[in-house]
């Protein structure tokens, strides 16, 4: 399904809870979080690159649900249509060192 | 590139499951799994299981864990601890961490077993040190040992957050309330009511509006919710807490899942975004299966049946199990599963307001509400029942598959009926010989033995009783009713420990007469109860 663009969020006015934080590894809030829906950001993806929510330690497993519903209420639409983040490797947290140590099968054979 | 017939992602209930599928098959298989211990979630459950013989009920969960991996290192798997798996690519192939480096591993099947994440909710000072997660409570009481904090509020009535509150008191933590912003109880009865019957306070359409505190947390603030879940004004009530467990629900960790190209359904009917599996967990890409909680939250008993049925399957789809042997295997799996998921917390049931049992008798408002049954509702359920001398009677008032308490009479005096999620009756003319064996077989801690009158106008109930220290024959005290309250004087009269009770021990207290059916706990004098 394409995603709506044009829709009119009308503007971001201040909420109960705007200073709370969200995302705790990247202390992002929710003020945050509701202005860059109102700036175009639709995708779980979008704000994540935006603001870096989902971005730190726990990779989103924490805020993810968190931001998605944020986002819902913003847009007026239910959880389950706000598209998930996209999944990649590392998974984990991981030191670029390690990360780069290929010790077995990662070259070509 | 090593290679191996079947990789599976995750060492829990489901992941081991499949292992031992699989192993016993003459397959090739690793388990990997990012934690320094095997066994998912089953080794900090300290709990007897539901369910009947073939689910391994009134088995205390970590048991369950440790026959698993032995059964799985006798089928010849290999499992690999503190090995992450980082990625998930094309052809089946497995990047994972280990040590200071990454290695690629290729399986012919991978079965996801990764099991989930707790949930959180936001208020204001969730951030602060000692907003835990009940999960997180539970590893560190159940594998450190360490209490994680004196004084507790548990938010989340589900069965995570009743066996997580009664496992702290356990502990030693003093229980301060427990908390749901949902009308009713969501866990089990059973389980709601060993808690409430040592005095913690449930508050039903409440919720936390606050953490205080400025470097941890001191205190909460709870208010009642309208039907919208909007606080009401004025009904904020204070608890001096040092800790605030959250057990708000699970979501599945499906990423790599998500990354290996498999279709995912994000609708959150099974607590966050899933993969579209099939009954054997295969998912729309051949040969990647997924099993237990990344599949859709549920329980550990049926994620080890999960795991069984893909373990099964994957060896069928690689030759290792004729097509035919295989089926019948996996029927009786599926059959085993279908009779779990039975009663009134079946998945099919969830969210759906039960008003009667399968018996048609009214389900009771009280432990909905507050977690335990009223006085006044206990008498209408079949397991409770009077009569001359020595008898069971069994509070397990919703129908939910377990059947120990039958088994456990060698005298025939306790019957499910045809269905195992009937509720227990007593039988009439059989002859109750005291043994005990129901009260400790019971997961629940629901059965308790009442002799109605031992003379001199006293009644005699021998109860559940997992705290330490045990009370001693002599001791004096306070019977307690349902709901925690002291109702009478009580001395101990015996108390039996036995390895066949499985660390469940009996405790017979005197009480009145007239409290024989209401006095349903003890706390010996002295022990201070601090609310």
């Amino acid at each position: 399904m394409r995603l709506d663009r044009s829709i009119d969020l009308g503007p971001c006015l201040p909420k109960e809870g705007d200073d709370q934080i969200i995302c705790r590894c990247e202390e992002v809030t929710q003020g945050e979080i509701r202005q860059a829906v109102h700036a175009g950001m639709f995708t779980l993806a979008e704000v994540r690159r935006y603001l870096r929510c989902g971005m730190g330690l726990c990779q989103g497993q924490t805020c993810g649900k968190l931001v998605a519903r944020i986002m819902a209420g913003e847009m007026k639409v239910p959880v389950s249509q706000i598209a998930p983040a996209s999944s990649r490797s590392p998974m984990r947290p991981i030191a670029m060192q390690v990360w780069a140590d290929e010790k077995e099968g990662g070259r070509p054979e | 590139m090593k290679r191996y017939d079947l990789i599976i992602i995750g060492a829990g209930p489901s992941g081991l499951s499949a292992a031992i599928e699989a192993g016993k098959r003459g397959m090739s298989v690793i388990v990997f799994d990012e934690n320094e211990r095997p066994g998912g979630q089953l080794f900090k459950q300290i709990h007897k299981f539901f369910g009947s013989k073939e689910h391994k009920a009134k088995i205390r969960g970590f048991v369950i864990g440790q026959q698993l991996l032995d059964e799985a290192a006798k089928a010849g798997v290999e499992v690999r601890l503190s090995a992450t798996v980082i990625g998930m690519y094309p052809q089946h192939e497995v990047v994972v961490k280990i040590g200071q480096g990454v290695e690629h591993f290729k399986g012919d099947a991978i079965i996801v077993a990764t099991g989930a994440a707790e949930n959180m909710v936001t208020f204001d000072g969730w951030t602060l040190p000692g907003v835990i997660g009940a999960g997180a409570a539970q590893t560190m009481m159940n594998l450190h040992g360490i209490r994680p904090g004196k004084r507790i509020l548990m938010l989340g009535s589900g069965n995570v957050g009743l066996v997580v509150a009664f496992q702290l008191m356990q502990a030693g933590c003093q229980v301060e309330a427990l908390v749901d912003a949902a009308p009713r109880v969501g866990g089990y009865g059973v389980h709601a009511s060993k808690v409430a019957r040592t005095g913690v306070p449930f508050y039903l359409s409440h919720t936390i509006k606050k953490a205080e505190g400025t470097d941890h947390v001191t205190g909460a603030t709870i208010a009642q919710v309208d039907s919208h879940f909007q606080f009401i004004p004025g009904t904020e009530k204070h608890f001096d807490v040092d800790t605030i467990c959250l057990a708000v629900g699970l979501s599945p960790m499906s990423q790599l899942l998500k990354m290996a190209g498999c279709q995912m359904d994000n609708s959150g009917k099974g607590g966050g975004q899933i993969p579209v599996v099939d009954e054997s967990g295969a998912t729309s890409v051949p040969g990647i299966y997924a099993v237990g909680d990344v599949a859709g939250i549920e329980e550990a008993s049926s994620a080890m049946i999960e795991g069984r049925m893909a373990g099964i399957k994957a060896a069928e789809y690689l030759g290792f199990e004729a097509q035919e042997s295989g089926d019948a295997e996996f029927e009786k799996n599926v059959q085993a599963l279908d009779g779990l998921r039975q009663g009134m917390f079946a998945p099919q049931n969830r969210g759906k307001k039960i008003e009667l049992t399968e018996e048609g008798i009214p389900v009771s408002e009280n432990l909905l509400t507050h977690g335990f049954v009223a006085d006044d509702e206990i008498g209408r359920f079949p397991g409770v029942t009077h009569r001359a001398g020595v008898h069971p009677v069994m509070e397990c008032t919703q129908n939910i598959p377990c059947n120990p308490c039958q088994d456990a009479c060698k005298n025939g005096c306790i019957s499910i009926g045809k269905n195992i999620t009937n509720l227990p009756f007593v039988v009439e003319g059989k002859k109750c010989i005291d043994c005990g064996m129901c009260v400790a077989s019971c997961s629940g801690q629901a059965v308790f033995l009442v002799d109605e009158d031992t003379g001199g106008g006293h009644a005699q109930v021998t109860l559940p009783y997992e705290f330490l220290p045990l009370p001693k024959k002599g001791d004096m005290g306070k019977g307690l009713s349902r709901s925690g309250r002291p109702i009478c004087d009580a001395k101990v009269v015996r108390v039996r420990t036995g390895k066949a009770f499985d660390h469940t021990a009996l405790v017979t207290i005197e009480v009145p007469a007239d409290m024989a059916m209401k006095a349903r706990f003890f706390r010996a004098d002295g022990e201070e109860d601090a609310r």
